[in-house]
């Protein structure tokens, strides 16, 4: 990592945990304003929002890893949520994971329900829901986003 | 002239479909055309299959248009939206499957423009806590409590009696929490209650505010409705600024105030004692009851937790009264329930009914069978924790109590249809190895009894000792059942068992 970069991360760190620290329960919402400014929640955070709730780092440890939302990396180029649950599993979504997961250009991740059900199979990438998915839809949208 | 009206929908399941490319689109033809135009942008109706439907507003009543693509706008504004256009659906509220509902808890949905608070007001918004700050507490539960309101997250408890629960406890501080943590599949109408008329929620949580004596709220929204959470975060801005959240709820110096937080991807943190852990800013690990929230939830506080749907249905009861609320329904399953159509349906989407009807109605009558055309095999009640019904129990009422009878659950309304292509094996090994990805891991019959259960499916099925294992997977789901903490290991076997029961021959038994 560039010094630039590990500034910027410094200071990201240091302004999510002054914004929320003082929220009643204030560790999902830190650990959400970092996803949010740094794409990950990087390691370098554990300390000091362990430091600022008076927690164990241990502790911060745990819900980081306990919730599938955070991740401790950046994800490999734009996220590709493709649902895996009953509704879009029963219209074809899991060949489409699969077919997302083969394709390569965007991090392809599982999700259980967008609720987007009634016009299933679905998708969200990087956030922008997308539905009555088709293979050849699909692959339109990847090539897209991996421009 | 006064400047054409156009609806069109920001729903996250109209987006999904292509909703901003057809507003840009008629954004664009109204301005080569010149001709004046206003576009608002509303949320759904829930007739999903007619996506992206656009209405305009004629002198009698809204006209719909749709599916319309956005290749189709010049020729709508060529038609001058007229009923001569084939993508015309007539009056939008005469739409058969429209006009059946009865849309009490979603009668704004779809109407509106769900972020102005003029509208809200104009269609009744604000009536139920006007009434309710005219009433004290206790007549406030009451009216709940007559209304035979129950909880519409799935469990079915009467909201008045945790209601009353909560008033009487004594302490400093209270707190109502809402569950948005839709995460059943199948199910969707919290995010478009959240989308498309978010004011109705933020009335119904101030209401529980003032019955229970509780100066807070949080609604615990999921991470994978970022739609939702926006709408419902501009939504809490522009009620406090109108005053009705905050020191003096509508001038009436009592206080009730709303947070939202995220989840973050956990199902079970839609168990609520799992949930006031996440919102307490741990691991969503499943609490042991008693005590019962009511008395120690948040922060150890007495806590009323209620899905997003039962405080939607309050305000109706109270600005109408309990009695016309608790008219409709069957049994003692009383008002109406919003059922979500979903997975291989025709006619997919939300429909606000009373209880009572039943899934035959429900999915042939107004869901018009599967979307493949194929005949429909077995269709799954109640989220992923919900059995798999057979043909021959879809004549039984949708109530709480028949549904119970037959060993199923309503849970959240949600419904998803497979057709005979689905392989009931495989769905039931979906459900053990979804328990065990998502499963908190506090007890042992959730945390090891998913994954063993996903291998022995795996043995039945490849016909290793089939009968023998046939009998073991009975008797790990009757441990699952009685011996999990909450309802996701509980009810893991729902689904599980109900496809073995009914649909043996695809594990590779006889039929009985």
């Amino acid at each position: 990592m560039s010094p630039e970069n590990s500034t910027a991360e410094r200071d990201a760190i240091t302004r999510v945990i002054e914004e929320r620290r003082h929220l009643d329960g204030a560790l999902l919402p830190i650990l959400h304003g970092l996803q949010e400014a740094l794409g990950h929640v990087p390691a370098a955070a554990v300390a000091p929002i362990a430091e600022a709730l008076n927690l164990s780092r241990a502790e911060v440890h745990g819900v980081i890893t306990y919730y599938h939302h955070f991740r401790q990396a950046p994800a490999a180029g734009p996220v590709l949520q493709v649902c895996r649950a009953e509704s879009c599993r029963t219209m074809g979504g899991e060949a489409l994971l699969a077919q997302a997961r083969a394709s390569g250009g965007c991090s392809a991740e599982p999700v259980y329900c967008l609720g987007l059900c009634a016009m299933s199979p679905a998708v969200m990438l990087d956030g922008r829901p997308h539905a009555r998915m088709t293979p050849e839809k699909l692959d339109a949208l990847i090539k897209e986003a991996a421009r | 002239m006064s400047p054409l009206q156009v609806y069109v929908p920001r729903d996250a399941a109209a987006l999904a479909v292509g909703a901003d490319e057809v507003a840009a689109a008629i954004t664009a033809e109204a301005a080569r055309l010149g001709s004046p135009m206003q576009l608002v942008r509303n949320g759904s109706r829930g007739l999903l299959w007619l996506e992206t439907m656009v209405e305009v507003a004629t002198p009698s009543g809204r006209i719909a248009f749709g599916p319309v693509q956005p290749a189709d706008v010049p020729s709508l504004f060529e038609a001058g939206w007229a009923a001569g256009h084939p993508l015309c659906l007539g009056p939008t509220e005469q739409i058969p499957e429209f006009a059946r509902q009865l849309r009490l808890s979603f009668a704004r949905c779809g109407l509106t423009d769900p972020l102005s608070l003029a509208e809200y007001e104009a269609h009744g918004g604000w009536a139920g806590l006007r009434r309710a700050l005219a009433l004290a507490p206790e007549a406030i539960v009451q009216q709940v409590l007559d209304s035979g309101l129950r909880g519409r997250g799935g469990a079915a408890f009467p909201t008045g009696i945790k209601w009353r629960t909560v008033a009487q406890a004594a302490a400093p501080q209270k707190y109502v929490v809402c569950n948005a943590d839709e995460g059943d599949s199948g199910t969707f109408a919290d995010r478009m209650l959240m989308e498309g008329d978010p004011f109705l929620l933020i009335e119904g949580m101030a209401i529980a505010g003032l019955a229970v004596g509780a100066t807070r709220g949080l609604v615990y929204i999921r991470s994978e409705y970022p739609h939702a959470i926006a709408a419902f975060d501009a939504a809490i801005a522009l009620a406090r600024e109108a005053g009705v959240l905050g020191a003096s709820v509508l001038g009436s110096g009592r206080a009730f105030e709303l947070e939202t937080r995220v989840g973050a991807g956990s199902y079970v943190c839609g168990e609520e004692t799992a949930m006031l852990e996440s919102l307490e800013g741990k691991r969503g690990i499943v609490r042991a009851k008693p005590p019962l929230p009511a008395i120690s939830g948040l922060f150890g506080r007495p806590t009323v937790i209620n899905n997003v749907l039962s405080f939607a249905a309050v305000p109706t009861i109270l600005a109408q009264g309990p009695q016309f609320y608790q008219e409709f329904g069957s049994g003692r399953s009383r008002g109406t329930l919003p059922f979500q159509l979903a997975g291989n349906i025709r006619h997919g989407g939300l429909f606000e009914l009373p209880f009572g009807l039943t899934l035959r109605e429900l999915v042939f009558d107004i869901g018009g069978g599967t979307a493949s055309g194929r005949p429909v095999k077995a269709i799954q009640v109640g989220g992923p924790l919900g059995t798999y019904v057979p043909a021959a129990q879809w004549d039984v009422p949708l109530d709480y109590e028949a549904y119970a009878a037959i060993g199923a659950v309503l849970g959240h309304g949600g419904i998803v249809v497979h057709d005979d292509s689905a392989d009931m094996a495989q769905l039931a090994r979906y459900a053990m190895e979804f328990c065990a990805i998502e499963s908190c891991g506090k007890c042992t019959p959730c945390r090891i009894g998913s994954t063993r259960g996903a291998e022995v499916i795996d043995r039945i099925v490849s016909n290793q000792n089939r009968l023998q294992q046939v009998q073991l997977l009975r008797e790990l789901c009757d441990t699952m059942v009685h011996g999990s903490l909450c309802a996701m290991g509980g009810m893991t076997p729902f689904p599980v068992l109900s496809a073995l029961d009914h649909y043996p021959e695809d594990f590779g038994l006889r039929t009985p």
